[in-house]
């Protein structure tokens, strides 16, 4: 456990040993454990078809694990249907019933559990309150932008006070400012409420942005959970490198391993030292991993007494505001980016010849890809 | 650019937005010119004619123009003066000179049962115009229908231009001697219960139809395309064919000696043949049969468009699947139910071959009616009238789903 944490709440939701499949040849998900705390925002991410989506709807009802158990609260959940699990869920294309107004809309969880029609009236306008959205109570789900859609869907999720909430993607359908403003109110909303959250998306930094503890997703299968900075700075294999963060990779082979560290030999000559993360021991292949903003450029032919110092080649700049980034051509690798002050760029001419240099702790030996 | 040259600019160019509009106006009108030429001849054309033809009534007042001219200033209270006997008498020798004496006699005897005998025999044995100031005396003693007055205030009735005639009499209405609108004699009204007949008819065939399409529709919604369009050739099979033969599938399938009966018979639940043709249920049952695709697509394509997230929302928010069905599902369906249940019913109300062929003579609707005065007594004003009283009835309905469709339009809100 991480040094200054509270002591970690029981698990609220867990998953274990679960594994489905829909065509009884391919499993989506494989052999899932994996706990949820209480009050905690978990983020399900990975790319499309690595069965994080899967997981969120066995956990909401709608799909049935072929094997293994989820217990919410310590009560096996497998075979209960939806509407009894007391869990919100947010979906991607909201799912606002189009019949109703947003009043009713929001009243609807309520109603349905035969609240008292003061009580309803009275967090229905809470709810609305919370999303600022008092004024347009007698609107249609059709009248309204999709920002304000997926508020409704967030407050009629949250306005009958689930044990968990599930959001599937909500922000996929809005543009990226908006998306982003709604990443911070659906965080802020976390934060007071002290709700337990399990997101899905596909989108790195939304996860990065959010979440407590993302647990990267491929294949069906959990590669890593973790806090989003220890995802980024330490990633455990060369498809979490990847998908979160930018990342620049060189193949190479392991020549020797001393405790943490290993030296290796790139393919295109040269050797570097680097962090063994993940490999199998000495002669094994190895993917490095080197975040863009880890590297340094000096000029051609000055001394530089680090131990990783390999040639580069500059094959374009990009100017991006706030900073730009070189794209060179390294150990056969030509879309290796490093990222640079802006302004920096300018003296890089297309062609010129460089070295690159970075720290030995950070490049990390992952497993090859 | 200035706040000034706007404003100079500002009628040039709504002219000019309306210029470039009217092309494309244009453009657009000569696309549905042939269309709208083709229904006017077609459909508006005749529809108007059939109006027409229900308050027309011209054949009397030119086959006895001076009895019409003489009777016009007639107060109705007595008998007719001796002009109007000697104009009656001067007309008919000319119609029957003409021969057109049986036009009028047919369109008299609509509004008074054996007027055609009273006419055609006076025209016959009148065999000279009577001296003056004898006409009277002269058609009294050829028929003595002459002195009673209903006999004249039904010519001067059927004196058109226009009369509303055939109208009241579809409603099962007649005007009396003093001209008071009143009951028909019991013997004569029987549209009224032929309308309610049709209407009747038509509702239970709409009901059977929602009952029986609705869960066909839900599953045609529910599959997956490839098996959904193997039952939606199933449905649409009845479209392909020809209602004859559909409707006399029917009659084998369902006589006493039909499909039915004999399986019926053989499995031992009936010692007797039922009577399942002929009759009321035969109708329904066929009705129900031809008309079920225009309720099953109406309805699918309501459903079709109810994404599943809707359901799913429901039941993540603690609806139990019937609550979510009643509330969220079967609200959204409610546009299809209403234009499925509308078609059906309008096309019902019409519905003529199905009820002629399997129907009995207690199930025959307005539309055999209309058929039998058009075709059989040549009777068009009556016709007319009756397809104009269902035309109104049906415009109505149309008025009133329209409103209430109105009043709850449902809106998209789902981006797909």
């Amino acid at each position: 456990m991480e040094a200054g944490m509270v002591t970690p709440a029981p698990a609220l939701v867990r998953f274990s040993g679960i594994q489905k499949t829909y065509d009884g040849e391919h499993l989506v998900v494989k052999n899932l454990d994996l706990d949820i705390r209480k009050g905690e925002f978990v983020t399900l991410l990975g790319p499309s078809g690595s069965g994080k989506t899967t997981t969120l709807m066995m956990l909401a009802g709608f799909e049935v694990p072929t094997q293994g158990e989820i217990y919410l609260a310590d009560r096996p959940i497998k075979n209960m249907p939806p509407h009894r699990r007391d869990i919100g869920m947010v979906f991607q294309n909201y799912a606002l019933f189009p019949h109703l107004t947003i009043e009713e809309n929001v009243a609807f969880p309520l109603s349905v559990r035969k609240t008292g029609k003061a009580e309803t009236q009275e967090r229905v306008k809470a709810a609305l309150r919370m999303i600022k959205m008092e004024t347009l109570a007698q609107r249609r789900p059709g009248q309204l932008s999709g920002g304000q859609q997926q508020r409704v869907a967030l407050a009629r999720a949250l306005v009958f006070n689930p044990q968990l909430v599930l959001m599937d993607e909500p922000l996929g359908a809005l543009d990226k400012r908006l998306r982003e403003q709604m990443q911070l109110e659906i965080k802020q909303l976390h934060e007071t409420m002290g709700i337990t959250i399990v997101y899905v998306t596909h989108d790195q930094s939304e996860a990065l942005t959010m979440s407590d503890r993302i647990a990267v997703f491929n294949d069906g299968v959990v590669q890593q959970i973790d806090r989003p900075d220890a995802l980024y700075e330490r990633p455990v294999n060369s498809f979490v490198a990847n998908f979160v963060g930018e990342n620049n990779v060189l193949s190479g082979t392991v020549e020797t391993v001393d405790k943490d560290y290993c030296r290796v030999a790139l393919a295109a000559g040269g050797t570097v030292m680097a962090r063994a993360v993940n490999i199998a021991g000495a002669g094994a292949a190895t993917s490095l991993s080197v975040r863009p903003e880890r590297i340094a450029i000096a000029p051609d032919g000055a001394s530089s007494d680090g131990p990783n110092r390999l040639p580069a080649k500059v094959q374009s700049t990009i100017y991006l505001g706030d900073h730009a980034l070189a794209v060179l051509e390294v150990s056969g690798n030509a879309e290796f980016m490093v990222k640079l002050q802006p302004g920096a760029h300018d003296s890089l001419k297309h062609g010129e010849s460089v070295f690159i240099t970075f720290r030995p702790e950070d490049c990390l030996a992952l497993d090859s890809v | 650019m200035t706040a000034v040259s706007e404003a100079e600019t500002k009628v040039p160019l709504k002219r000019r937005l309306k210029q470039a509009e009217r092309a494309r106006q244009l453009k657009a009108m000569a696309l549905v010119l042939p269309l709208l030429l083709f229904l006017l001849f077609t459909f508006a054309g005749p529809i108007a004619g059939m109006l027409w033809r229900a308050v027309d009534d011209r054949e009397v007042r030119q086959v006895l123009p001076q009895t019409i001219t003489a009777l016009a200033n007639w107060d109705g209270k007595d008998l007719p003066d001796e002009t109007a006997y000697a104009a009656l008498a001067s007309d008919l020798q000319a119609a029957r000179a003409a021969g057109t004496i049986a036009v009028a006699a047919k369109r008299l005897n609509y509004a008074l049962n054996g007027f055609r005998t009273i006419l055609t025999g006076t025209a016959r044995n009148l065999k000279s115009l009577p001296e003056p100031g004898t006409a009277k005396e002269t058609l009294v003693k050829i028929n003595r229908a002459w002195r009673d007055r209903t006999t004249w205030t039904t010519i001067r009735d059927a004196g058109g231009p226009v009369t509303g005639f055939y109208l009241l009499a579809a409603l099962d209405l007649v005007r009396n001697a003093d001209g008071a609108i009143v009951a028909a004699a019991p013997d004569q009204a029987i549209y009224r219960e032929i309308f309610a007949r049709t209407f009747l008819i038509s509702l239970g065939v709409t009901a059977l139809c929602l009952i029986l399409g609705f869960p066909v529709a839900y599953l045609l919604a529910a599959l997956p395309p490839g098996r959904s369009n193997l039952l939606m050739i199933f449905v649409l099979l009845p479209f392909w064919t020809s209602l004859l033969v559909r409707t006399c599938a029917w009659i084998v399938l369902l006589q006493s000696k039909g499909v039915v009966n004999d399986s019926l018979h053989w499995l031992g639940i009936i010692d007797e043949p039922l009577r399942l043709i002929y009759n009321r249920f035969g109708v329904c049952v066929a009705m129900t049969h031809v008309l079920l695709p225009f309720m099953i697509l109406p309805l699918y394509s309501s459903m079709k468009a109810i994404s599943p997230a809707y359901m799913r929302a429901a039941a993540s928010l603690g609806a139990p699947p019937l609550t979510a069905f009643l509330r969220i599902y079967l609200p959204q369906t409610l546009p299809g139910i209403g234009a499925g249940s509308l078609l059906v019913f309008i096309l019902a109300l019409g519905y003529y071959i199905t009820p002629a062929l399997v129907g009995g003579a207690a199930d025959q609707m307005i539309s055999y009616f209309i058929a039998l005065y058009t075709t059989e007594t040549a009777n068009w004003g009556l016709a007319s009238a009756l397809g104009a009283v269902l035309l109104l009835a049906t415009v109505l309905l149309a008025l009133v789903y329209g409103k209430l469709v109105q009043g709850q339009q449902v809106t998209g809100g789902m981006k797909n």
